[in-house]
């Protein structure tokens, strides 16, 4: 089966046969730990997924036994001791490759695969949801534009470009039916183009392609008809016949022309089909996936311009970002039989996935040298399902990312220039995080330069990880950051912060409770507001504390924007605190320290008081310097020894401390822990609260809730200050109420 | 495109697509006068082509809006219309230029009386001689006399109807030849239709100083199906279908008489493919279409075997064997795919051999075309039965489906 298609034949490509240009323990990453192993080798290309087990550090937090010891004690700087921690997770790899590189690669695998069961598994399926679909737009900017994931995509058509084409009709998520198909597909382009040219690679050919000019090969109308065609209205342009004008004997034809006709021929072809099908089946959506497609913006193009002509625009024709995986998906996760797979969510991990290919190839050889020949994707097991929060007003419209920086091109500029420049710190600080290790410096390097690749990646294909937005960077880096071993850099840093903002609690709370109703209530926006200064994430902010640890609650207090702020509801939201108290808060809390403990929990506090109750939701993993899950508990043990108010509520369970499921700077309310949902439901909860930049700017600026939402936010980039018409450190005090709190 | 190939195709290949016709066969309902413009041109096909993007392709194009017939035409429309209550002069030619091959039909007049000859100039003759005489012109034209229809009554005259075919890039050489036989002095109207009526109407005024009356090609071809249909190929069907298509052994082309033939689906096989969903004699729609056609099959045959005629690419494919060139479904899968119900011996990918270099090798020229063949018969069968399904005729393809089952 494996098919050495340049075997011999003294092309300049031999070398590249031969031998794997990248150590295989990059692309069969983790193999020796395969729990489950299947390979599947297709007509042109060989799949393999396998289950494996990742060991990876973890940072634990951990209270201090508190026992026995004297009061001098607990004044130390940290409220709790952290400790790293090795723990296993599941990861689903998926890798593909051409047949050409087959022998090396089973080679490899046989040397690494151990105690592993083998199966092959048929990796023609409807399979799983397709997650990140796009649809591809000719001159467009961008020209892939991401359709969100948005749960009603059923039914649809599969059209699989294989080395045939298989056309699948996909009603439900395990129902599925094959209902045609095509011999002509990407073998036949292969085929061909291998006897047409010299050119015996397939993403060779395909740049042959798109180099060539096909009206000089292919028979238009405007040949039929001379000039005649324009009064006729008819379109010059079409192609009447494919490969018309090759039926002579006295011409040669150039191989980049001879290519392009045979693209055109083959795509119009099994576009035309699908829009047969799809008007036959009565469906709108028609899915193209198979390694004909995969990621080749000119087999996209040609499909999509295909698909418009033949359907004059009522059938769209979408793209996949990992669709030379649906199949394998599918089939895996239903064939990992001892995991039932619906109890879990998969989320990809952005560390170890190739991304989309560049339209230009020239751009960049060593980024296309890797994932034009083997392309990964891996997804790592979450622990817990996610759902979506109950209270969005509309889930399938829901997209949590405020700017698609694929369609932004001056703010991705901006972004990816951002994160570059702030590369620096992370790496010093990941450094810093581990002083007792001796690789650190060497695995931060490790970390910048792969970071920095899939940055310089973005650059020129923006698309190439699927929708790209502020949270895609940053969830990239903390997946980079993991990579390395540098499970929580800022551990450290929290937890210096969280001692420091816990001595200052009874003073805050105390001055607070010295104030009038009227003045408390701006004190504790504003108390929020200054403690989400506090932020390490954010580079202006990083700068200030690190030339200056000592900057103070109060320092940030003076630095934030006078009222009337950048975005001010803040009357309407008085006027409300003046009504009947809310049933339930949900607040998503932002960072550690100053901003969960002298911010937060005081707000938190104050609405305990006018009979709120109060659901606390924190990171299930850590990011940046957010407060996570774990040290949320041990700070709310802390303030409660402290505190009556909070004592009280925690005791009686009008304060709850939730996980969000998540590790990220960011918030996805449509990927949220399951016993948080659910909690939200029962407690009839009517008021939520988003703080920080990540969360209600970058990501829920525009979310809308069927309940009244607070979104709250201090903008530390000067950049984006000035693109929302403010300055650094402008305020964003957004409060929402739903035009008609819909029944739930 | 919908010009084309059509008859030489279906006969030598010897598989049919769907040309039936009416099976009125009554004799009165005959003579049907092929100049005559139907007043009633239904399209029910709205859409215009797009013209952005270089990729195209043939699908539904309107041709009949206002304009169509320019001002010269409309001249030839008139004569046309005066022709109409006297018999037309001698000769009568139908011609139908195509975008690889020119047809042309002429009817050779058998019931001259000595009179008649007698007044006959003899530019006339020559050409009567010239035509019937020969079964070919020049070094590429070619009367396809298997072809020829024996007594036929036209327009009250009795006589035979002769095929004549040659390739589109000729046309100069017959326009020259026109001038040459000074055509223009017999005052006759030449009925041309297919592209080439309009790419070759300012040559054939300026140097055969010959007047085209051109006519919409699906008109044209809807009106000849029905009518050679209704005449019969002398005192045999028109239309025939094959039996047991894919057993060598037992496959039988036989007659297929449709007592009521609508709606049919027509899909006319020339360089490009038009599908046409007929509905009455003279209302149709252009359905889709496909640059999948016999100018690919010709064109991939020249670039793949160098073969330089359409007969000569057809008898290579003959001798072929597809099977080395293409990817069959138990190449694969070791043997019949059960679950999606695909045999083995069904192509899987079309060329897809070709990928490996030994096989490559392995493949002859006579695979080549015979693949190429394979491919692109089995994708208009493909299409056609999609367009049939959709249009709802069911039992229309039945024929079609058939022929699907190549082995």
């Amino acid at each position: 089966m494996a098919e050495c298609g340049a075997r011999g034949s003294g092309s300049s490509g031999d070398s590249l046969d031969k031998s794997i240009t990248l150590p295989p323990d990059e692309i069969f990453r983790n193999l020796e730990n395969a729990k489950r192993f299947a390979i599947d080798i297709g007509g042109s290309l060989t799949k393999l997924a396998y289950y494996s087990t990742v060991q990876h550090k973890v940072a634990r937090v951990r209270s201090f036994d508190l026992s026995g010891q004297d009061v001098a004690e607990q004044d130390r700087e940290s409220p709790y001791e952290i400790s790293v921690q090795e723990e296993v997770t599941a990861r689903l790899h998926f890798v593909k490759f051409e047949n050409t590189y087959i022998e090396a690669c089973l080679d490899f695998i046989k040397d690494h695969l151990v105690n592993t069961e083998t199966k092959v598994i048929p990796a023609t399926g409807g399979g799983n949801i397709p997650h990140e679909a796009f649809a591809y737009q000719k001159d467009a900017d961008p020209e892939f534009r991401f359709q969100t994931n948005h749960p009603h995509i059923f039914p649809y058509l599969l059209v699989n470009i294989g080395s045939g084409v298989s056309i699948v009709k996909v009603e439900t998520e395990d129902r599925f039916e094959w209902v045609g198909g095509s011999s002509i597909g990407g073998g036949t382009f292969w085929g061909l183009g291998a006897l047409l040219t010299k050119t015996k690679k397939f993403d060779e050919l395909l740049h042959l392609a798109s180099r060539g000019q096909h009206a000089n090969v292919d028979m238009l109308v405007q040949d039929i008809y001379g000039g005649a065609h324009q009064t006729l209205g008819l379109s010059g342009n079409l192609i009447a016949s494919s490969f018309g004008k090759s039926a002579t004997a006295d011409q040669e034809f150039s191989q980049e022309d001879m290519a392009k006709s045979l693209l055109h021929m083959i795509s119009n072809d099994i576009g035309q089909l699908a829009c047969l099908y799809a008007k036959l089946h009565g469906l709108d959506r028609v899915y193209f996936g198979g390694f004909f497609i995969r990621g080749h913006p000119v087999t996209m193009r040609t499909i999509t311009y295909s698909i418009n002509f033949f359907s004059k625009g009522e059938v769209q024709a979408l793209f996949l970002r990992h669709e030379g995986y649906l199949g394998a998906i599918g089939a895996f996760l239903k064939g990992a039989e001892q995991d039932n797979p619906n109890q879990y969510s998969w989320g990809e991990n952005y560390a170890g996935s190739s991304g989309l290919r560049s339209a230009s190839p020239e751009l960049c050889p060593t980024q296309r040298a890797r994932s034009g020949t083997f392309d990964l994707l891996e997804m790592d097991r979450l622990e817990r399902p996610l759902v979506n929060l109950p209270l969005l007003l509309d889930p399938s419209s829901y997209v949590p990312d405020t700017v698609d920086l694929t369609d932004d091109a001056q703010a991705r500029e901006h972004w990816l220039t951002c994160f570059e420049e702030a590369l620096d710190g992370v790496v010093k600080r990941a450094v810093a995080s581990q002083p007792g290790s001796v690789d650190a410096a060497e695995r931060a390097e490790k970390f910048r330069h792969k970071y920095w690749d899939k940055l310089q990646t973005l650059r020129h294909q923006p698309f190439a990880y699927g929708t790209l937005t502020v949270r895609s960077l940053l969830d990239t880096r903390e997946h980079c950051l993991n990579e390395f071993n540098f499970p929580d850099p800022y551990s450290k840093v929290k937890q210096k912060e969280n001692g420091a903002a816990l001595r200052c609690f009874q003073r805050v709370v105390g001055a607070l409770d010295a104030l009038g109703w009227e003045e408390r209530q701006l004190a504790l926006v504003t108390g929020l507001l200054a403690g989400n200064v506090f932020d390490w994430g954010a580079k202006a902010v990083a700068d200030v504390l690190e030339s200056d640890p000592h900057f103070g609650f109060t320092e940030a207090k003076r630095k934030l924007e006078e009222r009337p702020w950048l975005v001010d509801c803040y009357d309407r939201w008085l006027r409300r605190l003046k009504g009947p108290p809310h049933k339930c808060a949900l607040i998503f809390a932002d960072n550690s320290g100053v901003d969960v403990i002298l911010g937060v929990f005081p707000f938190v506090r104050a609405l305990l008081s006018r009979g709120t109750e109060v659901i606390l939701a924190c990171n299930s993993g850590p990011a940046l310097n957010d407060v996570t899950y774990s040290e949320s508990l041990i700070v709310a043990e802390h303030i409660a020894a402290m505190d009556p108010v909070v004592h009280a509520a925690l005791r009686e369970e009008r304060l709850l401390l939730m996980q969000t499921g998540a590790s990220s700077p960011c918030l996805d309310l449509s990927r949220l822990d399951e016993g948080l949902a659910s909690l939200v439901r029962e407690r009839g909860t009517d008021l939520v609260v988003i703080e920080g930049m990540g969360r209600a700017v970058h990501t829920n600026y525009e979310a809308a809730l069927r309940c009244e939402c607070l979104k709250l936010a201090v903008i530390k980039n000067a950049w984006l200050a000035e693109r929302l018409g403010g300055r650094l450190f402008s305020v964003i005090f957004k409060y929402e109420v739903p035009a008609e709190v819909p029944a739930e | 495109m919908g010009t084309g190939l059509l008859g030489v195709l279906m006969e030598r290949q010897g598989r049919a697509a769907t040309t039936s016709a009416s099976s009125t066969r009554d004799p009165a309902s005959d003579e049907p006068d092929g100049r005559r413009q139907e007043p009633l041109r239904r399209r029910s096909n709205s859409a215009s082509a797009p013209a952005v993007g270089d990729s195209a392709l043939t699908e539904e194009v309107r041709r009949d809006r206002p304009g169509s017939y320019s001002g010269t035409t409309s001249v030839s429309r008139q004569r046309v219309e005066t022709l109409r209550k006297k018999r037309p002069l001698f000769p009568w030619f139908g011609l139908d230029i195509g975008g690889t091959l020119v047809k042309l039909v002429y009817f050779e007049p058998k019931d001259i009386t000595a009179e008649e000859e007698e007044e006959e100039v003899e530019s006339l003759k020559s050409i009567r001689k010239y035509l019937t005489s020969n079964v070919a012109y020049g070094s590429t034209g070619i009367r396809d006399v298997h072809l020829e229809l024996k007594d036929l009554t036209l327009c009250g005259r009795k006589g035979n109807l002769h095929f004549i075919r040659f390739p589109t890039h000729d046309m100069p050489a017959f326009i020259q030849m026109g001038r040459d036989k000074n055509f223009s002095s017999l005052h006759t109207v030449f009925c041309a239709t297919g592209g080439g009526a309009y790419k070759f109407e300012q040559d054939f005024l300026t140097i055969g100083d010959l007047q085209l009356c051109k006519l919409d090609e699906l008109d044209c071809l809807i009106k000849g199906i029905l009518y050679i249909d209704s005449v019969g190929f002398n005192g045999r069907s028109q239309c025939y279908y094959f039996e047991n298509p894919a057993d060598s052994e037992n496959c039988q082309k036989l007659p297929f008489y449709l007592k009521n033939p609508y709606p049919l689906l027509l899909v006319n096989i020339g360089s490009g493919v038009s599908i046409l969903a007929v509905y009455s004699k003279d209302n149709y729609k252009r359905v889709t279409g496909t640059s999948l056609g016999g100018g690919t099959f010709f064109g991939l045959c020249c670039l793949l075997t160098g073969c330089t005629t359409f007969e000569e690419a057809l008898e290579m494919a003959s001798r072929g064997d597809s099977t080395k060139v293409d990817k069959l479904v138990r190449d694969i899968y070791g043997g019949d795919y059960e679950r999606f119900g695909l045999p083995g011996w069904a192509v899987a990918s079309s060329f897809g051999n070709m990928m490996s270099k030994e096989k490559r090798e392995a493949a002859s020229k006579e695979d080549l075309a015979r693949a190429t063949l394979i491919t692109i018969t089995n994708n208009i069968g493909s299409i056609a039965r999609m367009c049939a399904l959709n249009e709802g005729y069911f039992g229309a393809v039945g024929a079609l489906l058939e022929l699907l089952k190549i082995p």
